[in-house]
């Protein structure tokens, strides 16, 4: 079942959740296949469930049934604890709303996943000042959330998703609350560290212009996989 | 301690909140600290060493007069150098709120109280004077009374023989304390005893207690207990003790000082437990969907949950240390103020807040840690 090539294998993963006393089936059996150091993105209209999918491979959530293998580890068969551990050290997050802690620096959100670690303070915060500088953001470090750009911010929760140098990005609509401008420049990092640095990249979005800049887009629509397209990059 | 920046920074994200949480803290353990020190001074007997002056009153309690022939008998002991003796007068000038102590005395109470100054020639008029009384300087000036007034008091225990509950005095003199400190044991007025015994209708021939002036410190403890054992199974048993002992007894007289000290913090503490467990429920609601991103980032569900418990437990011990400092400084002020009273924050009390400290830390965190823990990622960072 598992591919060598591939990072994520879902296999046969169905979703549904408990709305009142009805049975909502979100996703139907879904099958795919992510290579390592791809660039995918999810679309489709809304309540299509590629959010439910893209929490699904980043380990916020369980299937109902059906298999999800990252990296060779079946994260459907992870308890919670586990799980929390796993995402710490293999998936990055970055949302569409930042999701920054706005009572701490940038540099302190960058290293919040680092506390999780055994790291010592000045390891920490040398990693931070790294991942922020990669973001082009090494001079905002003191800033807090409120005193950056809507950009910027979304630079800093990149950093933070690649602080602990994970395998994979989970992003949900990064560029869904920027001007086109600031969507291409994080779409372009999103880019770069994808092809410079190793990092497959999973991505919901709306937009096709977003969608471009992946390897390849993966359709949904009503919980199946409507259709698959390569970008050709 | 490397969650310490930010269990800091959640707690002052909201800085009036906060701060106005922890004053309310601050407020309600210095009310403990200070209620506490009140409660283990009337809990705690004083120790009799290095006493110079002790104060015999009959063991089943202190409105029991003891009778007048003990007094010889107490100064045969060896080691008495003087013995005088008081009895409670609880007269009224003119209006019940006008309260201050009044007891008549034996002609030698002054000499075994040199810390009250009068001029000599006062004194030696109180001495000559049958109805003469002498006021503290506070007293005197409270009513405006000068040497010379006919002071008139209204009895509530002893109505007098001829005059009814009318007592009248002739401010003979005006004492003050030599020390500063002792000031506000100007407050009492002194009569003599003859005066007040041979006008009385009742209890003639018993006094209220005695004051033992003992020639050696060193044998306090002794004479104490020779006084007790001498009067031991008599028809009137005494109590000897220090004069801050007894001076705490009698103000028990008002009631089980222990169960209202202890009811008052009951009430504020309880006060303090809805107050900030309010807080902090509302505080962990408004931030559910950054304990979403937190646990999306790896952050396990215990360590969520001790994050808001440590949150509650550090913004408790912030207002209870500061608190408890606080009343440090009431109980000195509280000593100063009660004739006698010595208010100690012991350590017993720094102990017994310490584990207040955590228990309401953890009463007051534990239910919306309970929640932040249990969160779901997904239906949190949904806005569910």
């Amino acid at each position: 079942m598992n591919n060598n090539d591939n990072l994520v294998n879902i296999r046969g993963v169905t979703k549904s959740y408990q709305r009142a006393k009805q049975k909502v089936e979100v996703l139907h059996g879904i099958d795919i296949d992510i290579a390592r150091g791809d660039f995918l993105a999810l679309m489709g209209p809304s309540g299509s469930g590629k959010t439910t999918l893209l929490n699904l491979i980043g380990g916020l959530d369980k299937p109902s049934a059906g298999s999800i293998n990252v990296a060779g580890t079946r994260i459907d068969q992870l308890s919670s604890g586990e799980l929390a551990r796993w995402r710490a050290s293999n998936v990055g997050f970055v949302f569409q709303f930042y999701n920054l802690l706005p009572m701490l620096s940038a540099l302190k959100n960058v290293e919040l996943p680092l506390l999780l670690t055994g790291l010592s303070g000045t390891e920490r915060r040398r990693n931070a000042e790294v991942a922020l500088r990669l973001v082009n953001l090494g001079d905002r470090t003191q800033h807090k959330p409120k005193e950056l750009s809507g950009g910027q911010e979304q630079r800093v929760a990149i950093a933070r998703a690649i602080v602990s140098d994970p395998t994979l990005l989970i992003c949900d609509e990064p560029t869904g609350d920027l001007d086109r401008h600031t969507a291409d420049e994080i779409l372009g990092l999103l880019q770069v560290l994808n092809r410079e640095h190793g990092k497959t990249i999973v991505m919901v979005t709306h937009d096709p212009k977003a969608a471009e800049f992946a390897h390849r887009q993966l359709h949904l629509d009503k919980g199946t996989l409507a259709k698959s397209a390569n970008n050709g990059g | 301690m490397k969650y310490l920046h930010l269990i800091w920074a959640n707690l002052f994200r909201k800085k009036t909140r906060s701060l106005l949480t922890v004053l309310s803290i601050v407020v309600a353990f210095l009310l403990f600290g200070m209620l506490d020190a009140v409660r283990v001074a009337f809990t705690v007997r004083d120790s009799l060493e290095g006493a110079s002056r002790l104060v015999v009153s009959s063991k089943l309690s202190i409105i029991q007069p003891l009778p007048y022939a003990d007094l010889a008998q107490i100064q045969r002991i060896p080691g008495v150098e003087a013995v005088a003796f008081a009895n409670w007068f609880g007269g009224i000038y003119q209006d019940r709120k006008n309260f201050f102590a009044n007891f008549a005395v034996s002609n030698n109470y002054l000499d075994l109280y040199p810390e009250f100054v009068m001029p000599e020639d006062q004194k030696q008029t109180f001495m000559a004077t049958r109805t003469g009384a002498v006021v503290g300087r506070n007293l005197a000036k409270r009513f405006g009374w000068k040497i010379g007034d006919k002071i008139p008091l209204q009895a509530t225990i002893f109505p007098h023989k001829s005059t009814g509950n009318t007592w009248t005095f002739d401010l003979v003199g005006i004492f003050h304390a030599r020390d500063s400190s002792n000031a506000n044991q100007e407050d009492q007025m002194i009569f003599h005893y003859d005066y007040f015994d041979e006008g009385r209708t009742f209890g003639n021939g018993t006094v209220g207690w005695y004051m033992v002036k003992i020639a050696d410190p060193r044998h306090t403890s002794q004479i104490a207990q020779t006084i007790d054992h001498l009067y031991a199974n008599s028809v009137a048993e005494t109590k000897t003790q220090t004069e801050k002992q007894f001076n705490l007894d009698f103000a028990k007289q008002l009631g089980d000082i222990g169960l209202i000290v202890s009811s008052i913090m009951g009430a504020v503490l309880f006060t303090i437990l809805l107050l900030t467990g309010n807080t902090m429920s509302q505080a962990v609601r408004e931030r559910i969907p950054e304990y979403a991103v937190l646990k999306t980032i790896g952050f396990s569900n215990q360590t969520v949950l001790w994050l808001v418990l440590g949150e509650a437990l550090l913004m408790i011990a912030l207002g209870g240390v500061f608190g408890l400092g606080l009343s440090v400084l009431g109980a000195d002020a509280l000593s100063a103020a009660f004739r006698g009273g010595v208010f100690q924050v012991a350590v017993q009390t720094w102990l017994s807040g310490s584990v207040l400290m955590v228990v309401l830390g953890l009463a007051v965190g534990f239910p919306p840690a309970l929640r932040a823990m249990r969160l779901r990622i997904v239906d949190a960072l949904s806005g569910h």
